[in-house]
């Protein structure tokens, strides 16, 4: 049998997969940096990922019940993603790498959220939401590369949740995230405020919707959980439209929900209604393999490694401006069996 | 009948009064709320024409409106027999596309000039007719503005359009769309509708150049 161990990095996750290279995940240890106040700081969120991560390496053999001397190749999330953070996993990635004289496999962090969709939910060619603090992405797959059909023009759809929460002075600890406590608030609304709705083509804008949303804070002549409401009806009309365009234009067979903010039940029931509407089926990524975890960038390591893209640690920079659709993926022709 | 199931609305294709018409209508969209549906609905039915014919009067070629129905949110207007330019673009020879790109930019500048934003700029919301007219059609996400930023933002989904469909000459394809636009507009316009596109692109996630520029 031969193994993957991927570490996972790029924000406030710290995370270790082990993957079999049949595609059976054997282990997915995940420490989160929680920030006492504010959003994450990238030097703090790298300090602990440096303390835990001797802990959640060892973790994680101990799950997936092998040793390291059985590890084939270490991969890691190589980026987009914050500069220290990314930094902290590659250095123990490349640490492992050379301790066990194996290879080294630099995954794309957005390419790995939807391989590991797309093994766990058995999608073969869909496409992708990508909703989470730092990306909102509609993706598909085409010639070599998963093309991006739709994305922000400024902020992500979960940053702009986040912003918001914060602003209305909620607090998160772990196990209930902003977007979770939006969502249980959204619940409770009732009246739809009217908020800027800006979908330009196939691209979104967030940044109108969060100061709109903040203003009507300020001006306390609406409920919390009215505000709540509108903001998410908003926001995932405006995600469910441009993901149903990207759907119409590619005619794909499956649609991909990923990403943090995937764990939303709203979300998801809207993204249902488009899929059925195009007869595709709707895979929503289960949450331990939605959030950013290890599991993702140890099978996208299996899947790059049997296509030779190792690289060498002297050449493991890492890139924090990574985008999906500089990423050639050869393995997707090949899954197609050579039809497309 | 229907001939296209977009995300925005289906299109018909139907005889009306002895005329091939396409019947837009907007159908109610399961997945939002009834109320932000209808206010969504309404708002892009009553500006879609309203765009399409002040485009028009910019000389830009699009359908004839023959009908507006606001409680069906429906549209009749005028059947543009023609090709799709996406489908086109990539059968053509170069020199050929050049002349056709560089023709959709001129069309753009015209619009921009009169201050409409198309909204949705894609080849596939272009059609070239037999008589060697660009016809364009979808003024559903459309506004007016003269706002430099919204014609960056309109330039720039055209440029994105042509790197997600076109990706093998879609560089050129661009450059061509600007000078025709240059030629509209002028050299001066051009460089700073040329300046905002630039700035927007900065402003997306994980863009290469954004890091130096710290």
């Amino acid at each position: 049998m031969k193994y993957c161990l991927g570490i996972e990095s790029t924000a406030d996750d710290f995370s270790v997969g082990i993957a079999s290279f049949e595609g059976e995940i054997l282990a997915n240890v995940m420490d989160a940096y929680l920030p006492e106040e504010g959003g994450i700081h990238p030097r703090e969120a790298a300090q602990h990922h440096s303390q835990v991560a001797a802990k959640v390496i060892a973790e994680a053999f101990k799950k997936a019940g092998i040793k390291p001397k059985d590890i084939t190749v270490i991969a890691f999330s190589q980026g987009p993603g914050l500069g220290p953070c990314l930094r902290t996993g590659a250095t123990a990635a490349r640490a492992l790498a050379t301790y066990l004289k194996v290879p080294l496999v630099g995954v794309n962090h957005c390419v790995a959220h939807i391989e590991i969709g797309k093994l766990v939910t058995k999608a073969k060619d869909p496409v992708t939401l990508y909703v989470s603090g730092g990306n909102t992405i509609v993706a598909a797959y085409e010639a070599g590369r998963y093309r991006i059909f739709g994305e922000t023009l400024d902020i992500a759809v979960g940053n702009c949740l986040d912003v918001f929460a914060r602003s209305a002075g909620l607090k998160q600890k772990k196990g209930l995230v902003f977007g979770a406590i939006v969502e249980k608030l959204a619940k409770k609304g009732e009246k739809l405020v009217p908020l800027p709705y800006s979908v330009k083509g196939m691209d979104l804008s967030f940044s109108g919707l969060l100061t709109a949303a903040i203003q009507l804070l300020k001006e306390g002549k609406h409920k919390l959980e009215d505000i709540c409401y509108s903001l998410q009806e908003t926001a995932f009309s405006m995600l469910t439209e441009v993901t149903e365009r990207a759907l119409a234009h590619t005619e794909k067979p499956e649609v991909l929900l990923t990403g943090g903010v995937a764990a939303n039940k709203r979300l998801q029931e809207m993204l249902k209604v488009i899929a059925e509407e195009h007869n595709a089926r709707f895979c929503v990524v289960p949450k331990e393999y939605a959030l950013d975890n290890g599991a993702m960038i140890a099978w996208t390591g299996v899947l790059a490694y049997k296509h030779g893209l190792t690289i060498p640690v002297e050449k493991s920079m890492v890139k924090r401006k990574w985008r999906l659709d500089e990423v050639d993926v050869p393995w997707v022709e090949e899954a197609f069996g050579g039809a497309d | 009948m229907l001939i296209k199931k977009g995300a925005e609305a289906n299109l018909y294709l139907e005889d009306w009064h002895g005329r091939k018409v396409i019947v837009k209508k907007r159908i109610p969209k399961k997945y939002r709320v009834p109320n932000l549906d209808e206010q969504i609905r309404l708002y892009r039915t009553i500006h879609e024409p309203q765009l399409m014919h002040e485009a028009k009067k910019a000389g830009v070629p699009t359908p004839t409106i023959y009908m507006v129905n606001l409680a069906e949110k429906s549209i009749i207007m005028e059947h543009i027999n023609g090709k799709q330019v996406k489908q086109l673009l990539n059968q053509i020879p170069n020199k050929e596309r050049a002349r056709i790109c560089k023709r959709i930019g001129e069309l753009i500048g015209r619009l921009h000039q009169r201050g409409i934003i198309h909204g949705d700029l894609t080849t596939s919301n272009m059609i070239l007719t037999s008589n060697n007219k660009i016809f364009f059609v979808d003024f559903g996400l459309g506004e007016f503005s003269n706002e430099l930023e919204a014609k960056g933002v309109d330039l720039h989904l055209m440029k994105r359009a042509l790197q997600s469909t076109h990706y093998r000459f879609a560089e050129e394809a661009f450059k061509a769309i600007l000078d025709g636009y240059a030629k509209v507009v002028g050299n001066k316009n051009m460089e700073s509708v040329l300046e905002k596109i630039r700035e927007i692109e900065l402003r997306g996630r994980y863009i290469a150049e954004r890091g130096k520029e710290k």
